[in-house]
């Protein structure tokens, strides 16, 4: 047999165990129910832009519905059961999930272009597994805050971004029905369908009707959210320009809020990290979920001795990122969200080249139809260059050099900005000296975009405030009367 | 004609009978003869803590994820043979009021711990603010292997409450069950067998708990001992035995069919406290330090 | 081309000539009634069975390896390592696969190691040589790039993972590490080493993975059995179990195929 060049055959994941209803209603009291407003809008999947199917908009009035329900099924229900008997809810919830994590993950990657690779080996996963977690919670208020008398706050209006939605909806969900609320949550307009999935799943876990309502539709169905009155939380996973404006529309209510919002994270390499493994963090950093990562690495700082070394394995390792197909096995980086979004890509790679900024993108096809984007890198950035303050929110890398390290901690915290940050470096006692320094509430040392239900996660500064996991989660849905 | 159960031991996730080839009469609580239970010797004790302490170790090392999975297994296995724990309990003697609130608490209890797994170290462990330039965090670890004398008035609740809290912890046990009802202790340990809960992990003996007893607690490869509601004299004799490999000796009188003897300290009653320290360097003009 | 990279292996203390000679036919006969078959790239034996797999190998074409060095523990002498490798190529040997003193290399020995690589490279005069690391025995991953730079420094044509006679061998952590040093060796010189995972990999689904992880780390320049072999005795049978189901779209049995 001679040698010869060989690339890899498509590995299609099936989508025959999935079924797409032609129109979703609105899931409210445990019913579907079509909406007031009388109005759908399409969703349709970014990989190849075919329709998927229509989705109730909700307006102000179904939105009041919602929160009725909610209130209710709080009052007469939720409130009256034993934390055990919620755990048993949530586990029944979690366990549901798993046996339909293939569906879910499939559902995930076509309706928001995610890899199929990724919503099934890290979504879907830590999506059940969060569930689980917080499942256990329940009937352990009382010693996780001895003394203190946690309560449940009441009913939570939740809003959850097209990143990774179903995840986004268990980090919500999941700690605010172990403490006690009911929710109603609004999912982003471009990704509903695992939201409604998830609906079906509460049905068949027979949760009371109420206790989890699921209002579809744009930025106006989340405003008419935020502003009702018979709210006692709100929480917000989205842009930072939006999240002011729920703060604002928070002024002068009781409502408790948390959010968790953009981040421009810094990814620092020392001249004594393991190179090879950094090149591979930094990879996965910005290149996983196509960058949109509220926490993606997508400020890399090289320490000037080593710069030219990285820089050539990073680029190397860029031809073998493959940019294709979501649902093909093979793929690496899926389709980009939306065409809004992507031009919002394409117009900062354009300032990016605009601002003096060298780029490199790797030779690779890409898709003819569908939104695509290639992975890209862009050096000889300066840090007062839009490309390297403003969150891009794609597989766009900005890379600067350092001489010092309180250089690169100064320029890492320059920045409005403070959600994660990356340190490469074989030096333990720097770990920690580094990340004491940075101003960032997920600090991941010799590592990058690790997840888990028990670890907390959340902004510093306009990145957003309150945490979500672990046991600090819990605090974000419980109240302490004295 | 019915084909009969053979009551045997439980010992590294299989079903050996005593190697001392003896049974006793297991009595209702009308004195009916309802079965033999092997009645288990020096060796088996002996055999249980070498399985107990081959499992141990990887047990602890698997996530605690992954542990709280296991537990909850167990739960949805109790649950499938819930009739047939309901029978046992109401052959010794229960009514099924009593028998049915037995199982049920048990079943609770199984969810309750299971959801405890990854929960614990967030309670137990600490992050401590020295005085000076060093990270210093405190952890939970499992002791290893523990010996557990069951509960002697219950015949399934009390073993549950004392084994669980050890083994989601990621301790090993090594248990004597209720030498007057053992029963449910074995269908017990069939419902551990297909519950992927690795085999040495949970070993039970049946028998004579003053016979077996001495061995288990003067036993040098027995970390800890979960001692329940027992006589005074026997007690103390265990206490003393203990003391040669400085085991940690937890004696319950608790009545554990209460809904609420259940809880954190049952947990950190079997788990060690590691601290560590690592220096944090002073960026800016500061020394490294040691 | 994975069944083209293998080294078809018998290194046991109760190889026979006999045997020998069975495995030199299959290698040169996998499976006579599926067509177009390459031939394996090699049999490695030990020294003792050189001779016998020269003559039953002719002109086929398929190389002999023999082990050496006193492997696979590599405790001896220096005097008993060369007259080992010797032996080998007097007897026609086309490759050696020796073992590194894992011991000195641990006691921080590694001058001492690297001056035995680079004695028995000058011994090899044409023969190829891979040097076997026996990774289950290292600590770390950083043990592994450590000895990968040493033995490319020291003359070695072939990096090697284990000798197969323990676990772990081939894990894909150790290889790319070891392809790692590769990677950097030629970007700095231009010159290629090859590379031999040997033990653990029984399956065509993990000798597939291996070839990706080299098509995307080296290249495909390297995707040849000049530069990369396979150390196996039982993946010959998978690949051509799954080129079979490839074939005829079933999954197969192992009679249909001769183990030797």
């Amino acid at each position: 047999m001679s040698n010869t060049t060989w690339n890899l055959d498509p590995s299609l994941e099936s989508t025959a165990l999935v079924q797409i209803k032609p129109q979703y209603e609105l899931f409210i009291d445990g019913k579907w129910q079509a909406p007031l407003s009388k109005t759908y809008f399409d969703s349709i999947n970014p990989a190849d832009e075919t329709h998927l199917a229509k989705i109730a908009w909700a307006n102000q009035a179904d939105v009041d519905l919602a929160v009725r329900a909610a209130r209710t099924a709080y009052t007469n229900v939720w409130s009256q059961l034993s934390g055990a008997e919620r755990g048993k809810y949530l586990f029944r919830i979690a366990r549901l999930m798993q046996e339909k994590a293939r569906e879910l993950a499939v559902l995930e990657t076509l309706d928001g272009g995610k890899p199929i690779r990724e919503a099934r080996d890290v979504d879907v996963p830590l999506a059940c597994n969060h569930f689980f977690y917080y499942a256990g919670w329940a009937d352990k208020l009382l010693e996780a805050f001895p003394g203190q008398n946690p309560v449940a706050l009441g009913v939570a209006g939740q809003i959850t971004p097209w990143n990774f939605p179903l995840l986004m909806l268990a980090w919500k969900i999941a700690p605010a029905l172990a403490c006690g609320n009911t929710v109603v949550l609004k999912p982003a307009e471009t990704t509903s369908l695992t939201a409604l999935k998830f609906a079906e799943i509460c049905q068949e876990a027979g949760l009371p009707p109420g206790v989890v309502n699921i209002v579809t539709g744009y930025g106006d169905t989340g405003a008419a959210l935020v502003a009702h009155p018979d709210l006692d939380k709100i929480a917000f996973t989205g842009s930072t320009a939006v999240g002011k404006q729920i703060q604002k529309a928070c002024i002068g209510t009781t409502k408790k809020l948390t959010l968790e919002l953009g981040g421009k994270s810094a990814n620092i390499i020392l001249e004594d990290a393991p190179i090879d493994q950094a090149v591979e963090g930094v990879i996965n950093a910005i290149f996983f979920n196509q960058g949109h990562v509220c926490c993606a690495g997508s400020r890399l700082f090289v320490q000037e001795s080593i710069a030219t070394q990285v820089l050539d394995k990073l680029k190397f390792r860029l031809q073998s990122i493959y940019v294709g197909n979501p649902l093909d096995k093979n793929t690496d980086i899926g389709a980009i969200n939306s065409k809004k979004q992507l031009q919002t890509i394409e117009r900062y790679i354009q300032l990016g080249l605009e601002e003096g900024a060298e780029i490199y993108q790797p030779t690779c096809e890409l898709p003819s139809a569908g939104y695509y984007c290639k992975p890209t890198l862009f050096t000889d950035v300066a840090q007062s260059a839009r490309i390297a303050q403003e969150e891009i929110f794609g597989p766009v890398l900005t890379i600067q050099t350092f001489r010092t390290i309180e250089e690169v901690v100064q320029k890492a915290n320059n920045t409005p900005y403070g959600l994660a940050a990356g340190i490469w470096t074989d030096k333990g006692a720097r770990i920690f000296g580094v990340s004491q320094q940075l101003q960032a509430g997920v600090v991941w040392a010799n590592t990058y975009n690790k997840f888990d239900p028990a670890s907390p996660f959340g902004g510093y500064k306009e990145s957003g405030f309150g945490r979500e996991g672990g046991l600090h989660g819990l605090r974000a849905y419980l109240k302490f009367p004295n | 004609m019915e084909v009969l159960k053979t009551y045997k031991l439980y010992i590294g996730g299989q079903f050996p009978r005593t190697e001392s080839g003896r049974s006793y009469a297991v009595l209702s609580q009308s004195g009916q003869h309802i079965a033999n239970a092997c009645q288990g010797s020096k060796k088996d004790v002996r055999n249980a803590v070498q399985a107990a302490r081959k499992a141990q170790a990887s047990w602890a090392a698997k996530t605690a994820f992954n542990r709280s999975q296991v537990i909850y297994r167990i739960a949805e296995m109790l649950e499938a043979r819930k009739g047939q724990f309901l029978e046992e309990l109401q052959a010794l003697g229960s009514d099924l009021k009593s028998a049915t609130q037995e199982v049920e608490t048990s079943i609770d209890r199984c969810v309750y711990y299971a959801g405890w797994a990854d929960k614990y170290q967030a309670l137990l462990g600490t992050v401590n603010p020295v005085a000076s330039s060093h990270f210093n965090f405190s952890v939970p670890e499992a002791m290893g292997v523990v010996g557990v004398v069951a509960c002697q008035q219950t015949a399934l609740l009390g073993f549950i409450s004392q084994v669980l809290p050890a083994i989601i912890g990621g301790n090993s046990v090594v248990v004597i069950a209720n030498q007057k009802l053992p029963l449910c202790a074995i269908t017990f340990a069939e419902v551990l067998a297909t519950s992927d809960v690795p085999g040495g992990v949970v070993n039970i003996l049946t028998g004579s708990v003053e016979e077996m007893l001495p061995t288990l607690s003067g036993h040098m490869d027995v970390n800890a001992l979960s001692l329940a509601q027992l006589d005074s004299a026997i007690l103390e004799k265990a206490q003393t035995e203990a003391v040669e490999n400085l085991k940690r000796v937890m004696s319950y009188s608790i009545d554990f069919s209460h809904t609420t003897a259940q809880g954190l300290s049952y947990i950190s009653d079997f788990q060690e406290i590691k601290t560590t320290w690592h220096p944090i360097e002073q960026i800016s003009g500061g020394a490294g330090g040691y | 081309m994975a069944l083209s990279m293998i080294d078809l292996t018998t290194l046991e203390g109760k190889d026979t000539p006999g045997k020998v000679r069975q495995l030199c036919f299959k290698a040169q006969h996998l499976h006579d009634q599926t067509s177009d078959l390459p031939k394996v790239a090699a049999v490695c034996v030990y020294p003792s069975m050189v001779g016998i797999a020269k003559k039953a190998l002719g002109d086929s074409g398929i190389k002999v390896a023999s082990v050496s060095t006193a492997f696979p523990s590599g405790q001896a002498p220096f005097s008993v390592k060369k007259d080992d490798t010797l032996f080998a190529l007097e007897n026609g040997a086309d490759e050696i696969d020796m073992v590194i003193s894992r011991g000195r290399f641990l006691a921080g020995d590694y001058q001492f190691v690297f001056d035995e690589i680079a004695a028995i490279k000058e011994l090899c005069t044409s023969a190829r040589l891979k040097v076997i690391f026996e990774t289950g025995e290292l600590d770390s991953l950083d043990q592994v790039r450590k000895i990968s730079d040493l033995a490319i420094a020291a003359g070695a044509d072939f990096i090697k993972t284990s000798t197969g006679k323990i676990q772990p061998a081939a894990t894909f952590p150790v290889v790319l590490t070891m392809l790692g040093a590769i990677k950097d060796h030629f970007d700095k010189t231009g010159q290629m080493i090859g590379m031999k995972p040997a033990g653990g990999i029984s399956s065509a689904k993990l000798a597939l993975q291996h070839l990706l992880l080299v098509k995307e780390v080296l290249g495909e320049a390297w995707l040849t059995n000049e530069w990369y072999r396979f150390g196996a005795s039982s993946l010959a049978n998978d690949l051509l179990l799954q080129y079979q189901k490839h074939l005829t779209g079933k999954y197969q049995s192992a009679a249909y195929f001769s183990i030797d």
